[in-house]
């Protein structure tokens, strides 16, 4: 349809509508865009740690902004303020927004108090990646990992997040494991409130 | 009126894997955030979107030949016309219209309603210089290239700079003759 006329001009961003954000495109546009920026952060580093930082660094920014849009549109303008409220809130509501579906699982470490793990048994970002030998143990889970730690940073939830490969038993690729460990702080916190 | 071509940009969209569009517009807006704080320079920044949006391009053009089962163009009319028609609607999932002929036909403008790329976005006063969209005008550079075309793709209208639509202007420079002897069977 070729509307003329049924354009509106909005100066400010905050005058326009926010979308119901069921807007799709292909998964190759995503796909061939995301590939872009992991080629620019390339040549902006010279070692995998710092490119997996700068991927990290693009994803905080997206995981700020999602926290933000779905508090608004989904949940009344409330965010979570437990531990568990907000870890399957990014678990279940930003996984289903960004990913369309809810994350494979979410998992408590044995080990550690403040350890918590979302995996993912095909993650989208990995999906078309393969990693050359010489990058070791590089993850593009890292941008990932980066909406996370945007998502819980925002919602006052400071951890370090990090994406790992966890080889399964009988299956050709690994799964992603993203790995939240939670500042002192938070479970302080957490604690008071019984 | 659009050609008919093999498969209309609606039934190859609704084909594909699909992903949400805020992921895509979010992941867009950090990468041009990483490239102004990187780059510095307003114009910089310009010349690395249409960089990038070239290389994808030049990739992306394989599996919009694979998918849509559109053939050779006759003339740059049709090829336009697909663009807008099949090669927006395949992978962003909106149309654009082609308008404003010259009287040769080797230049016309592409004109977008709707642009996923820039939901949410405002250009602060800092980016006036800034083409936001700018990967868009290298995809399609990019992607003609590779079927021999050889374009040059203005920004005439910006809604973030606030006119009214997104406006390319698409000028086709010449048809690169097909190298012989084909490489094919090497």
């Amino acid at each position: 349809m070729i509307g003329v006329g049924k354009i509106k001009q909005y100066s400010n961003v905050l005058d326009k509508p926010l979308s119901k954000g069921k807007q799709e495109v292909s998964l190759s546009a995503f796909a061939f865009l995301f590939s872009e920026l992991v080629q620019y952060n390339q040549t902006q580093v010279d070692n995998i740690a710092e490119l997996e930082r700068r991927l990290e660094d693009a994803g905080y920014a997206v995981g700020a902004r999602v926290l933000e849009l779905l508090c608004h549109r989904d949940k009344g303008n409330r965010r979570e303020t437990r531990l568990l409220g907000i870890l399957s809130f990014v678990h279940s509501t930003v996984w289903k927004v960004l990913f369309g579906k809810v994350a494979d699982s979410l998992e408590k470490g044995t080990e550690h108090e403040d350890e918590y793990m979302i995996s993912e048994k095909e993650l989208l970002v990995n999906r078309f990646i393969s990693i050359p030998k010489d990058m070791g143990t590089f993850n593009c889970g890292a941008f990932v990992a980066g909406i996370v730690r945007g998502v819980l940073d925002n919602a006052g939830f400071p951890a370090v997040v990090t994406a790992h490969f966890v080889p399964m038993e009988g299956q050709q690729r690994p799964r992603t494991t993203i790995l939240i460990k939670f500042s002192e702080e938070v479970l302080q916190r957490e604690a008071r409130l019984g | 009126m659009a050609p008919v071509a093999p498969r209309s940009g609606d039934a190859v969209f609704a084909n594909v894997e699909r992903v949400n569009a805020e992921l895509f517009t979010l992941t867009y807006g950090a990468i041009v955030r990483q490239l102004l704080t990187d780059l510095e320079e307003v114009e910089e920044v310009n010349k690395q979107l249409d960089q990038m949006g070239y290389n994808i391009g030049v990739r992306l053009i394989d599996e919009f030949l694979a998918k849509s089962g559109v053939s050779r163009c006759i003339e740059f009319k049709e090829t336009a016309e697909v663009i807008a028609k099949v090669g927006f609607k395949m992978f962003l999932g909106v149309t654009a219209y082609v308008t404003n002929w010259d009287a040769d036909g080797t230049s016309c403008s592409l004109v977008l309603e709707d642009n996923p790329l820039v939901d949410f976005v405002e250009l602060p006063d800092t980016c006036q210089g800034l083409y936001y969209c700018n990967i868009l005008s290298g995809v399609i550079r990019g992607a003609l290239e590779m079927v021999s075309m050889k374009t040059e793709v203005t920004w005439v209208r910006d809604m973030l700079r606030g006119d009214d639509a997104y406006e390319l202007r698409v000028k086709l420079l010449k048809q690169i003759p097909e190298e012989y002897p084909y490489k094919d069977d090497e």
